[in-house]
């Protein structure tokens, strides 16, 4: 019997993995994109699994929208990044110091 | 064990492994295939939820297009993989210790009897030819008008922003520059040269021959 237990602990699984994938790539600002693009799948889960289990469409909306921006989110990130890699010629956060912060 | 439960079981695992690695892939383009894989086999758990526009969403919208731009801008860019590696292992004790803390801390508030989650019923299985694309587009059309407007303007200024980042001027580029433009003052265009402003009296050809 599936239920939405299964579908929340999945989730809080998924989440906790790429708050460790943050914790590794420390260095990689491509890989730190790709472990945000995975925490937003894993609140995607709680979203669609509640609005099934409780039978509104509320949550998929929402879902639609979560979708929307981080597609524009990784867009401009991965902009960002091609016009960091060109003036700095490294992606490598410790290189990233010239704000002397 | 119900079949749903075992497709559950089966794709949490390859979801779960895939979600390991990418974070922990040697190669960034590895990483961006093995998170291709992870959003494959959750379109197949949001198919699971009956979530079926969703579920295709994913697909196309993530493993077709953002992924694809992931991949374009890791081959694109000349990264020094063993110099971002040093280290890499260093914080994992550090970073296990937290990821465990937050899955134990989750786990006993979902599974503990106060969260009341275990009454939520599965939903009954909806007929085969329900629709869930009817279903969500109604809503988004009357409920949520406003807010899918401001997601197409979202999207529309993502698209300006990304293309403003990443543009260059062309070196041999002609182009105008309006500020210069407005700025320009009569002086910098014309000339008035002073002449006195009487003319001499012309001369009359006599012999009437054409002039040279």
């Amino acid at each position: 019997m599936l239920t939405l237990t299964h579908f929340l602990v999945l989730a809080a699984v998924l989440f906790s993995i790429s708050v460790m994938g943050i914790f590794l790539n420390r260095k990689n600002v491509i890989v730190l994109l790709m472990a945000i693009e995975l925490m937003l799948l894993a609140v995607n889960f709680n979203f669609i699994a509640f609005s099934h289990y409780l039978s509104d469409t509320a949550g998929q909306i929402f879902v639609f929208f979560i979708l929307t921006v981080a597609a524009a989110e990784s867009a401009i990130g991965l902009a960002i990044l091609v016009v960091l890699f060109r003036n700095q010629s490294t992606i490598n956060i410790e290189d990233l110091d010239s704000l002397k912060g | 064990m119900s079949f749903p439960l075992i497709v559950f079981y089966v794709l949490s695992a390859i979801l779960l492994f895939s979600a390991f690695k990418v974070v922990t892939a040697k190669n960034p383009v590895h990483a961006a295939l093995w998170l291709v894989l992870a959003f494959f086999t959750s379109s197949g758990h949001w198919l699971l939820l009956q979530a079926e526009f969703l579920a295709i969403a994913l697909v196309l919208v993530y493993v077709g297009a953002v992924m694809v731009l992931f991949l374009f801008v890791v081959m694109m860019l000349d990264i020094n993989i063993e110099k971002m590696r040093a280290g890499f292992w260093q914080h994992f004790p550090l970073a296990a210790t937290v990821g465990l803390i937050m899955v134990a801390e989750m786990v006993l508030i979902l599974a503990s009897p106060q969260a009341h989650l275990a009454g939520y019923e599965a939903a009954a299985p909806l007929a085969a030819d329900a629709s869930n694309v009817k279903v969500l587009g109604l809503q988004i059309y009357t409920t949520y008008l406003m807010p899918f407007e401001l997601a197409a303007v979202l999207l529309l200024l993502a698209i300006v922003a990304a293309i403003a980042l990443t543009q260059r001027e062309r070196k041999d580029g002609k182009y105008v520059d309006p500020a210069m433009q407005v700025e320009v003052k009569a002086a910098d265009r014309l000339s008035i040269v002073k002449m006195a402003a009487v003319r001499d009296e012309p001369v009359i050809n006599e012999t009437n021959e054409p002039q040279a």
